[in-house]
């Protein structure tokens, strides 16, 4: 007879993996990807590839000679969802050369100095692109992006540029610049960084994995629906400065923001009350950076405060545990 | 539909073993029979090299407050008195019988005869309870007659009968459901009795059907007791759990279920309960499942199995172990316990042997945690075993006796869940284990 | 614009007089009255806070020495006599004699004296694999393997072989505080006395079972014969739970037992090669090890 294996209980496992659960990101992120080429070309596969492959590559590299650690963690695809959640950060005509630094930079100082995948506090994807944002102002946050010309319209010829409806939103209003329609803003026929620009396919997403259980429904909510309520405070407040909460809803990385950069499970807290504390954060300091701050856009800056405080509610917010609560 | 209020995993089921009718299992040659098999206090044994026994002579006495006698599940001789190897490998002190026919002690009534009428009186109930050494049979083994004593103060308000075999595979409390209802429902009256009470409800996870059906027309003959179908979801035989599914109360933590007015008994004890009341009979055999996907669907059995046999001679009667067997596993595939010795033999609790192939046998690779907080969601205890693992394999028993570490009730959901296959569940059963040594000495030194 | 800067200097002046009073006082008020020897002889000790002294870390130690104004019971196993000399004389006091100690592994089953019955795919963790089965090999008495003594060991001084799969201690790294003891829930590791030029003997089995259910398991099991406790001529040696224990204080180093033994289950270690009659030769080994083989009555040494 064969030797029998010995361990302890349970014997049965619920066959959910971090793999799974990464490339399951991978194929929510899809739709946005698809909305994305269709809206600005083919250079937008080009870029995510190159961001996903020098991801994968920087990963591989450091893995291997710096950390000397198991080579496995290259093929779970938390490197494929760091690359492509990056590019999506990025306007669509962004030289390549700063894209594969800004990967270098998420996949080094964002998660594998701190030991690779589950010990980064901080969203590695958002470390990269603020880091770009900061280094190159210029490319990363243009006055002029590109605008979206659909692809199987009649005339696809040159790509036009102007002003982001986040551009608008700061400091258009009162030059007397038009915001997009909301359709539009929902669909994704607006300027923007690459993934961020359709909300209906990242909702989508996050509709997918909210189904297959990857993300729970506590983080998006209490982000968009703080968002959504101090926006409209605002708006209520001052109805001239501040626009409606609905264009903060779908302008930006908004929708993107709270469905997949929030969600990040490793940089957000663990109990499900600490999870509505994180989104309703992120959801106050978007609309706080939006409204009052210098730069037009706030949402990956709040996402990374929010990060940074996870730990500590972690720490102090815990669960309701089983028989210490009264009942009747 | 009812069910307990946090967390939880739906693991397969996998019921295999569902339709088999219960088989009485052919007695062993050589018995090895255990001195203790319940939890709490060692039992003091009775008989020596060479003494002749029946079924049902007392083998070992119980002699503190917390313990249960062991009787005699053969008649034979007594070839010696000395340690034998459990399932696990450890060895414990235990009787060999060489069994010779099968002769019945004096008093105990062996016919199947169903009887209706219940003579003795409280107190002799769970004197008679005691003495005919019947345990939970749930899984602890907690010595029955225990939570028949209600302490000062405290009053007894639902009596809760278990029927809800949560764990994947097992099918030998459906089985009892289906084919001994009515003696179960006579063991109900006779707790109700015991306990001075009117009414009962009996907890039967909706994936039993047919047994919920058999359960409430047998009902209808026994008012007062009530069949509750519970929504499927693991643990819901968890004791705390089950209680909170039926009554929405919620055990305080590291009190007993008569804290909130509950007693709580698996169907097989009510069964157990009848033979002893009723027949006289000691807790001397108990329902086995044999089961496992790589069983042939003719071997998968419901088995009557007396205490004591060796494990080896119930597998040989199923067709023996498939060729690529990985694991053998007493109890269900959540919490059951591996086996590493085949030779030892069965004990009151042994509810199933479970087979697993060398595929299903191993664990995944473990990963690094990526605190995606699963193992919170699944916790029915409302723990954070990320945290409470953590803390143990930092040895930072203080905190994690903070962190309700004893409130664990080790039900696995916490690794089932895990998709960094992280075991969680091992090192919070080390934490638990050091801190219970830790209160331990604490109390010593007052 | 002179006027600015004058009255910057004298304000940023009297801030500081105010503060530095404040300060002052503060430190005055608040002051804890520390023997002063704490300091000093928290220094003389190593400061690995490894609590083998059973106190927490160097400063509990040092604490405790100064308030109780005298070294009985309490020595560091780390420094050993030297540090406690030093101690004792910032206290003004005699150190006392204590023999230096070290961590013996009373088990010598392992991967390649057992057989394998079971494989163990649970938590790299000993208490945990305790708490589900014997052994791999079978014995439940014996070491698990899976190097609880060495993650609490502060010195690096204890190391699972890969090859026998059993915890081996380095002498020369080996302080003898005990953690390893502590952590070990089969109680498998044992504090000897380090022994006149590093020898030891000691029986390196802890199984409590009868002869032959502990041969079945292990083949270097101690079996409780008794025959050691005869030829013993120092009364070192006594049974008990049907396994042989060698009293340290006692012992002589004779090595009697250690040829008597049917199944290699006492071990003699840093002995000189024995007599010329020895067939084997000794291996030549540059690597300590503090683990001799006996095979046959034969020494093979090991320096």
């Amino acid at each position: 007879m064969s030797i029998l294996t010995v361990s302890g209980s349970p014997h049965v496992h619920g066959k959910m993996s971090t793999n799974k659960i990464m490339w399951n990101v991978v194929l929510a992120l899809l739709p946005a990807l698809l909305v994305s080429i269709y809206f600005f070309g083919w250079n937008v596969l080009l870029l995510t590839c190159a961001s996903v492959a020098a991801c994968l590559l920087f990963e591989c590299l450091i893995q291997k000679y710096l950390l000397k650690g198991d080579m496995s963690t290259v093929y779970d695809g938390s490197a494929v969802v760091t690359g492509i959640l990056l590019a999506f950060n990025v306007p669509s005509n962004l030289p390549i050369w700063i894209l594969l630094l800004g990967a270098l930079v998420a996949i080094g100082v964002g998660k594998m100095t701190f030991g690779g995948l589950g010990k980064n506090p901080f969203n590695p994807a958002l470390v990269g692109r603020v880091f770009l944002f900061l280094s190159f102002p210029t490319n990363m946050a243009p006055s002029q992006w590109p605008l979206p010309h659909p692809m199987f319209g009649s005339n696809a010829v040159e790509a036009v540029t102007g002003p982001t409806s986040l551009n608008i939103m700061k400091h258009g209003i009162e030059q007397g610049e038009v915001l997009p329609n909301l359709m539009d803003m929902f669909t994704g026929a607006m300027g923007g960084s690459l993934g961020e620009i359709s909300a209906i396919a990242v909702l989508l997403g996050g509709v997918y994995m909210l189904c297959r259980r990857i993300i729970s429904w506590h983080i998006p909510v209490a982000f968009l629906g703080s968002a959504f309520i101090f926006a409209g405070i605002l708006n209520l407040v001052n109805p001239t400065l501040y626009v409606s909460p609905l264009y903060h809803m779908f302008a930006g990385g908004m929708m993107l923001g709270a469905i997949f950069m929030a969600t990040d499970m490793v940089t957000s807290p663990i109990t499900h009350k600490g999870q509505i504390i994180f989104g309703c954060g992120c959801g106050l300091l978007t609309i706080i950076f939006r409204c009052f701050g210098s730069m037009p856009e706030g949402v990956s800056f709040a996402i990374l405060i929010m990060n940074a405080i996870t730990p500590l509610i972690n720490k102090y917010v815990k669960t309701n545990k089983f028989g210490y609560t009264k009942t009747k | 539909m009812k069910t307990f209020n946090r967390g939880g995993v739906h693991p397969e089921e996998n019921k295999l073993a569902r339709n088999s009718k219960i088989e009485v299992f052919p007695l062993t040659k050589k018995a090895v029979v255990f001195v203790s098999q319940h939890l709490g206090a060692p039992a003091t044994c009775l008989v020596q090299k060479g003494d002749k026994v029946k079924v049902g002579t007392l083998l070992a006495k119980a002699e503190a407050f917390i313990c249960a006698n062991t009787h005699s599940p053969y008649s034979g001789t007594v070839t010696k008195v000395d340690v034998a190897t459990d399932f696990n490998g450890f060895k414990k002190p235990a009787i060999y019988i060489d069994v010779e026919g099968d002769e019945w002690e004096e008093g105990i009534d062996t016919s199947n005869d169903i009887i209706r009428e219940i003579t003795l009186e409280p107190k002799e109930i769970v004197d008679r309870i005691k003495d005919r050494g019947v345990v939970g049979l749930g899984g602890a083994a907690f010595p029955t007659n225990v939570k028949y004593m209600i302490p000062e103060g405290k009053k007894a308000e639902f009596l809760i009968i278990n029927g809800v075999e949560c764990e994947p595979y097992l099918t030998s409390d459906n089985r009892i459901m289906l084919e001994n209802t009515e003696e179960i429902f006579i063991g109900i009256e006779i707790m109700k009795k015991a306990l001075g009470m009117n009414n009962a409800l009996i907890g039967i996870e909706n994936n039993k059907p047919e047994a919920i059906r058999v359960m409430t027309e047998m009902s209808a003959k026994y008012p007062g007791t009530k069949v509750v179908p519970l929504q499927m979801k693991y643990p819901q035989g968890a004791e705390k759990q089950l209680i909170n599914a039926l009554t929405g109360r919620e055990v305080p933590s590291g009190k007993l279920p008569i804290e909130v007015g509950c007693v709580v008994d698996n169907v097989g004890t009510a069964l157990a309960i009848y033979d002893a009341v009723q027949k006289n009979r000691p807790l001397i055999s108990n329902v086995l499942t044999y089961t496992g996907k790589s069983v042939k669907a003719e071997n998968q059995k419901n088995l009557l199995v007396r205490v004591g046999t060796p494990l080896q001679e119930i597998i040989d009667y199923c067709g023996g172990l498939p060729e690529d067997t990985g694991k053998l596993i007493s109890g269900g595939p959540m919490m059951g316990k591996a086996i590493m010795d085949t030779t030892a033999p069965t004990v009151k609790t042994t509810s199933s042997v479970l087979v697993m192939n060398q595929k299903e046998a191993s664990r995944q690779k473990e990963t690094p945690c990526i605190r995606c907080g699963k193992c919170v969601d699944a916790c029915p205890m409302g723990l954070e075993p990320v945290l409470l693992g953590t803390l143990s394999s930092q040895q930072k028993w203080e905190e994690a006796e903070t962190e309700c570490v004893m409130d664990c009730i080790e039900c696995g959901c916490c690794l089932f869940t895990c998709p960094a296959n992280r075991p969680l569940l091992d090192m919070i059963r080390v934490g638990k284990f050091k801190v219970g040594a830790i209160r331990r000495a604490r109390a010593q030194q007052k | 614009m002179e006027m600015i800067v004058i009255y910057a200097i004298v304000a940023m002046t009297v801030a500081g007089i105010v503060l530095a009073l404040v300060l002052y006082l503060v430190a005055q008020k608040f002051k804890v009255v520390e023997d002063p020897r704490i300091d000093q002889v928290a220094e003389k000790l190593p400061g690995a806070n490894c609590g083998g002294c059973g106190f927490a870390g160097c400063r509990g130690l040092a604490e405790a020495i100064v308030k109780a104004g005298n070294l009985e019971g309490k020595a560091c196993p780390v420094g050993g006599a030297p540090v406690m000399a030093q101690v004792a004389e910032v206290m003004g006091l005699q150190a006392e004699e204590s023999d230096p100690m070290l961590a013996v592994v009373r088990c010598n089953g392992g991967k390649c004296n057992t057989h394998q019955k079971a494989a163990y795919d649970g938590a790299m963790d000993c208490v945990s694999a305790n708490q589900n089965f014997a052994s791999e090999g079978g014995c439940s008495f014996g070491c698990l393997g899976l190097g609880n003594c060495t993650k609490v060991c502060k010195f690096d001084a204890i190391s699972i072989n890969p090859e026998t799969g059993l915890p081996e201690v380095d002498q020369d790294k080996c302080v003898g505080c005990g953690a390893c003891a502590k952590a070990c829930p089969r109680m498998v590791i044992e504090l000897r006395k380090k022994g006149l030029k590093d020898r030891r003997v000691f029986v390196s089995c802890v199984n409590k079972e009868k002869g032959a259910a502990a041969k079945k398991n292990c083949d270097v099991a101690c079996i409780g014969c008794g025959k050691c406790e005869k030829v013993c001529p120092f009364g070192a040696i006594t049974i008990t739970n049907n396994v042989s224990y060698i009293d340290f204080t006692k012992c002589k180093m004779c090595r009697k037992c250690v040829a008597e033994c049917p199944t290699g289950a006492i071990h003699a270690v840093n002995f000189p090669p024995a007599k010329p009659k020895a067939e084997e030769t000794p291996k030549a080994e540059n690597t300590v090890e503090t683990k001799v083989e006996e095979k046959g009555g034969n020494n093979e040494n090991v320096q």
